[in-house]
């Protein structure tokens, strides 16, 4: 099991309000999923994703995440996690504006500590599996949205990490260009990696093999999506 | 890790080019008035003992003392004599060399030239203590000194201004209503702050008692030479004894004297110096305080610019300190830049300020005066960096990713 999250509560103090932003969510992720988790805007489906992505810590419940117990771990520890497991791309895609792309790529390797020369070799190989291979010098404004959203994914993969979390990857896209990055999750997921797409879209949400619906900081329903339609 | 840190913090800096240079200003100023001051103390210090040295560190000055708000001198006539030298020359043992000098502005007259200069009356020792030599010619001799004679030495300016020509030895020269056989011409010694010291003419001191009379010859100056360096403390407590005793001075009263050791002036001058620098100093700190401020505000500015970065950072696995560690050299290298500019701009200063100062020598920039420039400046870095650094460092990842 990659993720065992269990009873998980995310509870906001507003003043005197209390907010269930999550509300004993229980959740398992294998190794090798294609799971979108959908929801309404309060539905408690960001919670989720920051939780996941150790941006943030649950008020009470279980997270465990491949074999480490992630929940209750302090802040550089977190910092650890993140940069080992857990592969980020953003709807804004979040580039650093005066870093190349190869730059860009390479900041995970940065914080993980390696060595400026086997860096490069690692964030030049992730840039040509996402097809960027000719653009390692170009910076952020020298490429299109969906080459930007393409250095982001680079990014999030370079570290080789357990989960590929997306937040919304083609909320800033068209339709053309959306298509395209979602093929190349497809593409990645069939490669073996474990990919989490956080969406309200239903055609995006279509890609994956599995989706989870949240309603008001709980899981509403949680089962495999179009069995006939991408292979199983 | 730290290097990727400063080219992160370059590239920054190359992004705000204008901003940068601004805002590091107020620490081009401090450093370069650090260094500007320093070499121009370092070039009067050079001066100050260059012209020490020429008398080394067993010459002793013995002068009157005469304070008309000092009740311990109140109602006496202050005096040091020629009998006073001789006899401090005679019981002191620690003393080699004994020179009375007696001086007074005189005028000049050579054929139609007219010359005002500064008379010195000497002993046959002037060029021992003082170590200042004759370089044509001859010195007095104890004959010239017992016969009084009518014979001087002259310093090379005399030499154009009463335009005694290629030869002067031998010349007859007008000293006041006297006339003078010149003997000797002195060594030429140069400038000191725009001032000649070749302008200067010496007669044999009893020559001079007899022409200027026993009244002007009560407060004389008293020059000696120790037997070493090592012996100048003992000689300095030997000549307050006989003078004290001969002034007959009671005990827990001032002295109608000092005794002036190059050691004492070497550290009055220090002191002087000293003060300057502190001066200074202290102008220099406000100018970095300021530039500190400076430093810290544009770096909370930078903070809230790249607030998304920052969120990034951490989301790809920055710890806080490595945020902190990131911001932090971006202070630092933002201040020493301001420093490095500000050592060039100071060097500038110093050498057009030695330039401008006749008789001064050249500028020069000790390395610690640009270390502590460069320390200085690195120190307000990190003081000022500090607190835009850690708000950096603690921001929450998400809020910064989502920061507009």
């Amino acid at each position: 099991m990659l993720i065992a999250i269990r009873d998980l509560r995310k509870i906001y103090q507003m003043g005197d309000a209390e907010v269930r932003a999550l509300d004993g969510v229980n959740l398992d992720v294998e190794r090798g999923e294609y799971l979108a988790i959908m929801g309404p805007s309060g539905s408690g489906k960001s919670t989720l994703m920051n939780l996941i992505g150790c941006l943030d810590t649950p008020t009470s419940g279980e997270y465990v995440l491949n074999g480490e117990r992630v929940s209750g771990l302090d802040d550089s520890e977190l910092a650890r996690i993140r940069n080992r497991e857990i592969g980020f791309v953003f709807q804004t895609f979040n580039l650093l504006p005066r870093a190349t792309a190869l730059a860009n790529v390479e900041l995970p390797l940065i914080y993980a500590r390696m060595p400026s020369s086997r860096r490069r070799g690692l964030a030049r190989q992730a840039l040509e599996q996402v097809g960027l291979g000719d653009r390692v010098k170009h910076q952020p404004n020298e490429l299109s949205g969906g080459q930007r959203q393409r250095v982001a994914v680079a990014r999030a993969l370079v570290n080789r990490p357990s989960i590929l979390l997306a937040d919304e990857p083609t909320g800033n896209l068209d339709s053309r260009t959306s298509s395209e990055i979602m093929a190349l999750f497809d593409e990645l997921n069939r490669a073996g990696n474990t990919i989490v797409l956080v969406t309200h879209e239903e055609d995006i949400a279509g890609h994956a093999r599995r989706v989870v619906r949240l309603l008001d900081g709980r899981v509403l329903s949680d089962a495999p999506r179009d069995p006939g339609g991408t292979a199983p | 890790m730290i290097w990727d840190n400063f080219r992160i913090a370059l590239a920054a800096i190359r992004a705000n080019k204008m901003r940068s240079l601004l805002t590091t200003l107020g620490i081009i100023i401090g450093v370069a008035a650090v260094i500007a001051v320093v070499s121009i103390v370092q070039g009067l210090n050079y001066v100050i003992a260059t012209q020490l040295e020429g008398v080394g560190a067993a010459y002793i000055r013995v002068q009157w003392r005469d304070d008309p708000t000092d009740p311990d001198l109140a109602g006496r006539e202050v005096v040091l004599t020629y009998d006073d030298g001789l006899a401090i020359f005679e019981r002191a043992t620690a003393l080699e060399y004994f020179n009375p000098i007696f001086f007074r502005g005189e005028l000049l007259h050579f054929s139609d030239e007219r010359h005002a200069t500064t008379l010195l009356g000497v002993g046959a020792y002037h060029q021992e203590v003082n170590n200042h030599w004759v370089d044509r010619g001859r010195f007095f001799s104890q004959i010239d000194l017992d016969r009084r004679a009518h014979v001087c030495i002259i310093g090379t300016d005399i030499i154009d201004e009463l335009e005694l020509g290629d030869d002067p030895l031998g010349k007859e020269i007008i000293v006041g209503r006297a006339t003078f056989t010149v003997v000797g011409v002195m060594q030429e010694m140069g400038e000191i702050f725009g001032q000649s010291r070749d302008d200067l003419l010496l007669i044999p001191i009893t020559t001079a008692r007899d022409l200027y009379g026993h009244e002007s010859f009560k407060r004389l100056i008293l020059d000696f030479q120790a037997t070493s360096a090592e012996t100048v403390a003992l000689a300095k407590d030997q000549i307050s004894e006989v003078l004290r005793d001969r002034h007959r001075i009671p005990e827990g009263t001032r002295d109608d004297f000092n005794v002036i050791l190059q050691e004492e002036i070497l550290k009055t001058t220090g002191s002087i110096l000293g003060t300057v620098t502190s001066v200074v100093a202290g102008v220099v700190s406000i100018a970095l305080l300021v530039g500190g401020i400076g430093i810290m505000n544009i770096m909370l500015v930078s903070v809230t610019e790249r607030t998304r970065e920052i969120g990034v950072r951490k989301a790809v696995g920055a710890r806080k300190s490595d945020i902190l560690v990131q911001f932090l050299i971006e202070a630092v290298t933002l201040s020493l830049l301001g420093g490095l500019i500000g050592v060039l701009a100071g060097w500038g200063l110093g050498i057009v300020g030695a330039k401008a100062i006749p008789g001064f020598p050249p500028a020069h920039v000790p390395a610690w005066a640009i270390a502590i420039g460069f320390g200085f400046a690195a120190l307000v870095g990190i003081f000022f960096g500090t607190y835009p650094a850690a708000k950096a460092a603690s921001l929450d990842p998400i809020d910064a990713l989502r920061y507009e």
